[in-house]
């Protein structure tokens, strides 16, 4: 209990801010939405003008449900990280005994409690509105989940860690890493048709293995498990590797001064 | 006197420039000691390795005999700091905030611990006032709220009193001198102003060129080096260095 403290001081801080302004509960409700009633829309309608009979509401309407969990635990992170460059906190936070671990815990469990809502609104989005039923996927939703969590972690404390190193102006590199990542992940396409340089850097993302395990479900094909595994493994390295990575910048930023001084002025 | 802070030939450099050139000195319980010396003499960089928020070259820091470099969260527990260049996250409430900092620094029964220094800084109608809109001198009573949850043994405050009145920080001081008074802590003070540290401080440390030129009781060192008062000597260290550690 005493480790987790500082876990839920983390936590409770952003709690407050969700509680404090309704703006920061937009990019939890309003964007998911709107990317639902979109591709919704549209995968109704490729079903009605389509010939072949395929069902696109599980291909492109699934697909851009988890890619958008993916985002929202991703942006979480970071997204909680980014409150204390905008508040100037790092001074009292890391002058307290807050360790990296026990922050890196709260921003993690922060964006968890804020994805899970998303991803609850999706889901009751897509099925009510357009009768996406997660029962196709079957048991394989569980390993598509944690994929993309463990690798939207990753990617978060990786951000947050850039952010840190290049000071309050590299915000800017955290908003747009999902859209860079989405064409080699083969998020609507399967990879194979991508160029082999693209190929290559598909089949390093953890991502990639969920949304070619959707498609081939969606075909009647079985759980690609071991497929499953390497992504799921993949993600595990990316968020000990970020996480070092964090502690590393860490270091360095309580070495050279940058913590102390941390401002838009004095980095970046 | 038992002491809560110990410096040991503390140095840190950025890039070719000295900030801190190995200074050594201890904070006793129940003293309260001063930091004095001109913009860019070190003081703020020697609060910040204190902090473990700044990693020194070389040199050592204990508090209360703690190695802040091997056990940076055991240290940092009985440590907290006010400081004028740090206030705390406008966004949050003068409540909201001592419960997040409460609870970083592990204090026991919180909210009877919050409601103690509300009423102690005379913080009571902004309880849920949203610190960002407080006046400097409002922010800096809820600093120094903060600065108090964990009722460290080393207390650091970096020019606490800048942007107060005189009455508000009058009763600052006398606040900080009933702390060091029960003899629950050392206190490590920065500032410019002399009255305040002849007012509060038991010992002072003149700091220049990253090193200690001076130490002493204020009351008694101007005369010892022959200027009238200890704003002359201030002016006189600062102006033409002395031999470093003269008493």
């Amino acid at each position: 209990m005493t480790w987790l403290r500082p876990v839920i001081a983390v936590m409770l801080r952003y709690g407050y801010l969700l509680r404090g302004t309704p703006a920061r509960w937009i990019p939890i409700f309003a964007w998911v939405g709107i990317d639902m009633v979109l591709w919704g829309f549209l995968t109704k309608y490729l079903n009605s003008v389509a010939a072949s009979g395929f069902n696109f509401v599980p291909a492109l309407l699934g697909a851009v449900l988890l890619f958008d969990f993916f985002t929202r635990v991703m942006q979480g992170v970071a997204g909680v990280f980014l409150e204390d460059v905008w508040s100037r906190s790092f001074l009292n936070l890391f002058a307290s005994p807050l360790t990296i671990p026990q922050y890196l815990t709260g921003l993690v469990a922060t964006s968890t409690m804020t994805s899970l809502i998303s991803l609850v609104v999706m889901l009751v989005m897509a099925t009510a509105l357009f009768g996406l039923s997660f029962f196709i996927y079957g048991l394989a939703l569980v390993p598509f989940l944690m994929i993309l969590f463990l690798f939207g972690v990753a990617l978060g404390v990786f951000t947050a860690a850039m952010v840190l190193r290049l000071g309050p102006s590299a915000e800017w590199l955290v908003w747009p890493v999902p859209a860079i990542i989405s064409p080699f992940a083969g998020v609507f396409y399967p990879i194979s048709i991508l160029p082999h340089w693209m190929q290559f850097i598909g089949r390093l993302l953890p991502i990639s293995y969920v949304f070619e395990g959707l498609r081939t479900i969606i075909q009647g094909g079985t759980v690609p498990w071991t497929a499953l595994i390497t992504g799921g493994g993949l993600a595990v390295m990316y968020v000990l590797l970020a996480c070092w990575f964090f502690r590393r910048v860490f270091r360095h930023a309580v070495r050279t001064g940058i913590l102390a001084r941390y401002s838009a002025e004095s980095v970046g | 006197m038992q002491s809560v802070l110990s410096i040991k030939e503390l140095r840190k450099a950025y890039g070719g420039k000295i900030a801190v050139d190995g200074i050594s000195f201890e904070v006793g319980r129940g003293e309260i000691v001063g930091l004095l010396g001109p913009n860019g003499a070190g003081k703020t960089t020697t609060i910040n390795m204190v902090l473990g928020v700044l990693e020194p070259d070389s040199g050592s820091i204990e508090i209360e005999g703690i190695d802040l470099a091997a056990s940076r969260a055991p240290a940092l527990e009985r440590t907290n700091f006010a400081a004028v260049y740090a206030p705390l996250p406008g966004n949050l409430t003068v409540r909201q905030n001592l419960r997040v900092f409460g609870l970083l620094y592990g204090v026991r029964d919180l909210a009877e611990r919050i409601e103690a220094l509300i009423g102690q800084f005379e913080l009571e109608k902004f309880r849920d006032v949203k610190c960002g809109v407080l006046s400097s001198g409002e922010q800096t009573r809820v600093a120094l709220a903060k600065a108090m949850l964990n009722q460290p043994h080393l207390l650091l405050l970096d020019e606490p009193t800048a942007s107060l009145d005189p009455v508000a920080a009058r009763e600052i001081r006398g606040r900080i001198r009933q702390f060091a008074a029960s003899g629950a802590g050392g206190v490590l003070w920065t500032t410019h102003n002399m009255v305040e540290v002849l007012d509060v401080c038991d010992r002072v440390l003149f700091l220049s060129h990253g090193r200690i030129m001076l130490e002493g009781d204020p009351k008694t060192l101007p005369q010892q080096h022959g200027q009238p008062t200890l704003e002359e000597l201030f002016i006189a260290v600062a102006r033409e260095p002395l031999t470093p550690k003269e008493t």
